[in-house]
């Protein structure tokens, strides 16, 4: 798998691989999904300033109102509650947990990948037989059970999302960081005499992170979409709070009447992951050291 | 070889028990399963008479070496809630959710591979930026979006096609649809990188050059090469032939395994639940072993590093 998904990394680099040394241009797409990403970044962190009204205060007199309105801009929902004010809500709660999450899986995976790497034998064994226990049992199926286990919170969620993906992180940092110890740089510095930790960690890991960069631009949107499907099958984020995919599950139940209702936070994360997808190819190109 | 084929068997052992555990712990520390089953106002008697039918007033070791040997005697236990066999009760479902998976593999497998494939072929060129494109919007766009959205458009405002139910066969084309999408998304994009990476070999070149025609090129040179990395995606798929469903039989009612599950972690059918993920991951590991294998067999450079 490692190899497969290193490869894979590679040869979009070179199928995209303009040969570009500055980055003088953004293609078109691609700056509109930074655009996007921007604003979005933006709606999270001024949410309690930007929403008209507060996520749970109800307009009983305009239940299921359609959009257009000036009082409410994207409808109200079966409460009558205002679509706008909640989908800016949950923005910001899906970007907290993917944020959270991804840098949770990343530095599990990376710091489990660099311990296989420096110990080889049984660690290594250890650290493959929980990423095979990983890719045995599909994510959505064991998040299934442990939330069913604990209950719903914010923090596990998050710690739940943070095991996404760190599979990915450790088996390429461990392959990295092995193909990186044949090469001179790392033997001169055990040779100088630095402690393993330093060596990983001030050698190896600046030269690995451009990779593990890319597979974060990865991880990302897959966990904004396992949130979302949590979510959407009533096991993510729990009302009152909202998130996107908890707002799409809900407005299911309207999709005859009010449509809006789930179409807003659809459209959202739609854009979202694919504005990172653009981007993160984007980026790829530019982070990646072999298009010269 | 044989080495190889052994540690890889092992690890799939291994990674069977590892299942077996997290399933078993997980599940049967998740609150009582007496309490769930029988509501807040039952007396204490009955309670007590439940979990001793059950085993539950047994220390959780013994019940995990109860549970052990069950299994490996075929036993998977009975529903707590129908008491049905949970082993029966799963069976069930299989066929209802391969009915849907199935098609949904073959279509990924027949749209995305050749689509990737003329792609790289093609590169630069109109059509590439197409496949590109709606590659990315494939599997960018999550099942409960996508199915949703289709429910709208075919459903709702044409009214083509049903929302939901598995009475006939026009019941299964959306949720089949809303499946495949993002598979054939990510394998278009897949076989196009793969085949890229191939197609800029120097072995590429020298066949070429020495006059071959260029079918023969793509086809007895190019394609096999490629195809040691689209194997591997394709293993997952069939892995995931039960597990894949979760989320769009919930969208289209559909009666298979997913559902099943879903209604049993909220029921807390512990053996239900068990079956269910030993199923699924068996099938994981079990196509995972066999990626593996036909990975040693498709690529002899990979079977000298044993088990890595």
């Amino acid at each position: 798998m490692a190899n497969v998904e290193l490869g894979e990394a590679r040869t979009v680099r070179m199928a995209n691989g303009r040969t570009s040394r500055l980055p003088q241009t953004v293609p078109p797409l691609v700056f509109l999904g930074i655009l996007w990403l921007l604003t979005m970044v933006v709606v999270a962190a001024f949410a309690d300033h930007i929403r008209p009204y507060n996520i749970t205060a109800m307009d009983l007199t305009s239940r299921l109102s359609a959009p257009g309105s000036t009082k409410h801009w994207l409808g109200t929902d079966e409460l009558g509650r205002d679509v706008l004010s909640r989908l800016i809500q949950s923005i910001r709660l899906s970007l907290i947990i993917a944020f959270g999450a991804t840098l949770l899986s990343a530095v599990c995976g990376t710091l489990l990948g660099f311990a296989a790497a420096r110990f080889r034998g049984a660690v290594e064994h250890v650290v493959l037989v929980l990423a095979d226990f990983q890719a045995a049992l599909p994510f959505l199926i064991m998040s299934l059970a442990v939330l069913a286990f604990f209950g719903s919170s914010m923090v596990l969620l998050v710690c739940l999302m943070g095991f996404y993906g760190w599979e990915r992180y450790a088996r390429i940092a461990r392959g990295l960081a092995i193909a990186a110890g044949a090469q001179g740089y790392a033997a001169a510095v055990v040779q100088l005499g630095a402690t393993p930790t330093r060596v990983y960690l001030r050698h190896i890991l600046p030269n690995v992170a451009s990779t593990l960069i890319v597979s974060m631009t990865l991880t990302f949107p897959e966990i904004i979409l396992m949130e979302g499907g949590l979510s959407f099958l009533g096991l993510g984020v729990q009302p009152p709070e909202t998130s996107l995919g908890n707002m799409v599950g809900f407005g299911r139940e309207y999709l005859t009447r009010a449509p809006w209702v789930m179409l807003a936070p659809a459209t959202v994360i739609m854009l979202t992951t694919l504005s990172i997808s653009l981007a993160g190819d984007w980026l790829r190109d530019k982070l990646d050291p072999t298009v010269s | 070889m044989i080495r190889f084929v052994l540690v890889r068997l092992f690890r799939a052992l291994i990674t069977i028990l590892a299942v077996v555990t997290f399933a078993f712990v997980v599940l049967r520390m998740s609150g009582d399963p007496a309490q769930v089953m029988l509501g807040p106002d039952v007396p204490q008697d009955s309670v007590d008479a439940f979990r001793k039918a059950w085993g539950l007033d047994q220390p959780l070791w013994i019940q995990y070496i109860a549970y052990l040997k069950s299994i490996f005697t075929g036993d998977f236990g009975v529903s707590m809630r129908d008491k049905a066999s949970a082993l029966r009760l799963v069976m069930e479902r299989v066929p209802a959710t391969l009915q849907l998976t199935v098609p949904a593999l073959i279509l990924k497998l027949v749209i995305g591979i050749p689509a990737g494939v003329y792609a790289a072929l093609h590169r630069q060129s109109f059509a590439d930026r197409g496949v590109i494109l709606l590659a990315i919007l494939g599997f960018t766009i999550p099942s409960f979006v996508m199915g949703l959205v289709l429910v709208l458009i075919f459903s709702v405002m044409l009214g083509l096609l049903p929302s939901g139910g598995q009475d006939t066969w026009m019941h299964g084309v959306l949720p089949t649809i809303t499946m495949s999408i993002g598979g054939i998304g990510i394998l278009a994009r897949f076989s196009r990188s793969a085949m890229i990476e191939v197609m800029g070999q120097p072995y590429i070149r020298t066949a070429s050059a020495k006059g071959l025609k260029w079918s023969d090129v793509v086809w007895s040179h190019a394609l096999p090469n490629a195809a040691v990395p689209i194997v591997t995606i394709v293993g997952f798929m069939v892995g995931s032939l039960i597990a894949g469903a979760v989320v769009v039989e919930s969208i289209f009612s559909w009666p298979g395994i997913g559902r099943l599950l879903v209604v049993s972690v909220s029921n807390r059918d512990l053996a239900v639940v068990q079956c269910i993920l030993l199923i699924i991951a068996a099938t994981m590991v079990v196509s995972n072993l066999v990626v593996d294998l036909l990975y040693g067999w498709l690529d002899p450079r990979l079977r000298s590093h044993t088990g890595h």
